[in-house]
């Protein structure tokens, strides 16, 4: 028996630099920041003062009485598979049939430590009866499973960073292995707050160039100083390809493969060898029966940190050799931030209308190329990719050593 | 300190708009809060909560079980806070 493919049929996102997935990708095209200052007081007693907010607060896109019951990031994950299944055309399928893969890499934070304020302002008595619902890191991928009522399973993979590529990995091989044909995946975080902040900054791990806030998210940029913090989150809707044919769904591309690997080398730290990154990709590459002549395109992890992009450059110059030359690299961190659970998620969102529009999204803010860095990257403006069938990578690294690389190619 | 059934039943449909959004005209003495206004579990220890909060009276766990309607939540506090 031939594998089942798998599909994308649906997109949604909010993200820092738009609401929905147009004017995200419109924005990403046009080079736009997400960045901004932080208005709460408390960002002044912190190293760093800006982050990446979504640019529209659920507040506008659910009713009141949803919102206080959810946390913010099942918030986002409820507006980006709405929207990812009406564009999926709202498709009829066999509720036991129908699965969820939605991550995130720290899950209800911000209602935990705000009722862990209100438990020591208020007493046990006020702490709100939803605090577990809605802090458990399940919650985004329960609450869209919950409104979808989807049977065939409801999952979420933790990786830290690499937690939102490791969901629509996981929801790839749902379909494979038959146990769904539709399934509704993606990654979100909502994790702008003075603690998380505190402890990011406490690792040196954020940029601190508060005077241009707009600017601080530089990958490859010889002056970049660490990751600026996004929130949002990005779905996309899998689906098996005959499935997708037989409703006559809109079909923007096939997934065609993952690798997953393990570094074992440090807590919080690249290996510098990026061998880790070189067996995914070369995973991946084998998962879909693709060589590194296929490869167009690929939406780097990048977060703008001194050693990460580096190590990660050169761990996909070993792995791609010579044919990393024609493979163009945009880091849309530039202009998102770091999404964290998030960032696989919408990378990969980016990705799909990258092969659907046949158009790399820039990478911003770099002044001086890192030259350290050995592959080509977009900068500054999209570029055209190549007609036929072209495919391209998504890697995305997390906290703990994760290495997951994604695959989607043309159809 | 006695409260007004009157009193009591309009600070209890603003709190039970607040929590699971059914507008307060709406909601009547005869309503149950589980079938007729989509107060589940969760909801209901929301409701007692901001109810105590506001009235000034304990609402304990095993009485909050016998409360099926507004009318009954009404009675409880206003005896409760006799």
């Amino acid at each position: 028996m031939s594998r089942r493919r798998v599909v994308v049929t649906g997109l949604g996102a909010t993200t820092p630099i738009g609401g929905d997935v147009t004017t995200s990708w419109s924005a990403l095209l046009a080079g736009t920041s997400g960045v901004r200052n932080l208005t709460e007081e408390w960002a002044q007693t912190l190293p760093v003062h800006f982050a990446a907010r979504v640019a529209v607060e659920p507040a506008e896109q659910m009713e009141r009485v949803e919102l206080r019951r959810l946390d913010r990031s099942e918030q986002f994950a409820l507006v980006a598979s709405r929207e990812a299944w009406k564009d999926a055309g709202s498709p009829e399928v066999d509720k036991e049939r129908l699965g969820v893969v939605i991550a995130s890499g720290i899950g209800g934070v911000t209602t935990l430590l705000d009722q862990y304020d209100i438990l020591r302002e208020k007493g046990a008595r006020l702490v709100s009866p939803h605090t577990v619902p809605m802090l458990m890191p399940n919650g985004p991928a329960a609450n869209v499973g919950l409104e979808l009522q989807a049977r065939a399973g409801v999952h979420t993979p933790v990786s830290a960073c690499a937690s939102g590529a490791e969901a629509i990995g996981y929801a790839l091989e749902m379909i494979r292995n038959d146990r769904a044909d539709i399934v509704v995946s993606g990654g979100v975080e909502a994790a702008i707050h003075v603690m998380p902040m505190s402890g990011f900054a406490a690792m040196k791990a954020l940029s601190t160039r508060n005077d241009e806030p707009a600017r601080a998210s530089r990958p490859y940029d010889l002056n970049r100083d660490g990751f600026v913090l996004g929130e949002g989150g990005g779905i996309l809707v899998l689906e098996e390809y005959e499935h997708a044919v037989a409703r006559g769904a809109r079909i923007y591309c096939e997934i065609a493969g993952q690798g997953l690997t393990s570094d074992g080398y440090h807590i919080a730290a690249p290996d510098p060898d990026g061998a880790g990154v070189q067996r995914a990709v070369k995973f991946a590459l084998r998962d879909s029966g693709l060589t590194t002549k296929d490869i167009v395109h690929l939406n780097a992890h990048a977060t703008s940190t001194p050693a990460g992009d580096v190590a990660e450059a050169n761990a996909l110059r070993a792995a791609l050799g010579t044919d990393a030359d024609h493979v163009a690299v945009s880091a849309t961190k530039s202009m998102t931030g770091h999404l964290l659970g998030g960032a696989g998620a919408i990378e990969s969102v980016f990705i799909v209308k990258t092969l659907q529009d046949r158009l790399a999204p820039p990478t911003i803010n770099i002044d001086d190329l890192d030259p350290a860095v050995t592959v080509d990257v977009v900068r500054d403006k999209p570029r055209a990719l190549p007609a036929g069938d072209i495919a391209a990578l998504n890697d995305s690294f997390g906290f703990g050593g994760h290495n997951v690389v994604l695959v989607f190619k043309s159809i | 300190m006695a409260l007004a059934p009157a009193d009591v039943l309009a600070g209890l449909k603003e709190i039970v708009e607040e929590v699971v959004g059914i507008p307060a005209a709406s909601i009547e003495l005869d309503k149950n809060f589980t079938d007729d206004l989509e107060v589940d579990s969760l909801s209901m220890v929301e409701v007692v909560v901001a109810a105590e909060e506001r009235f000034g009276v304990k609402i304990p766990d095993e009485a909050v079980t016998d409360l099926a309607t507004v009318g009954d939540a009404v009675n409880f506090i206003v005896n409760a806070a006799k």
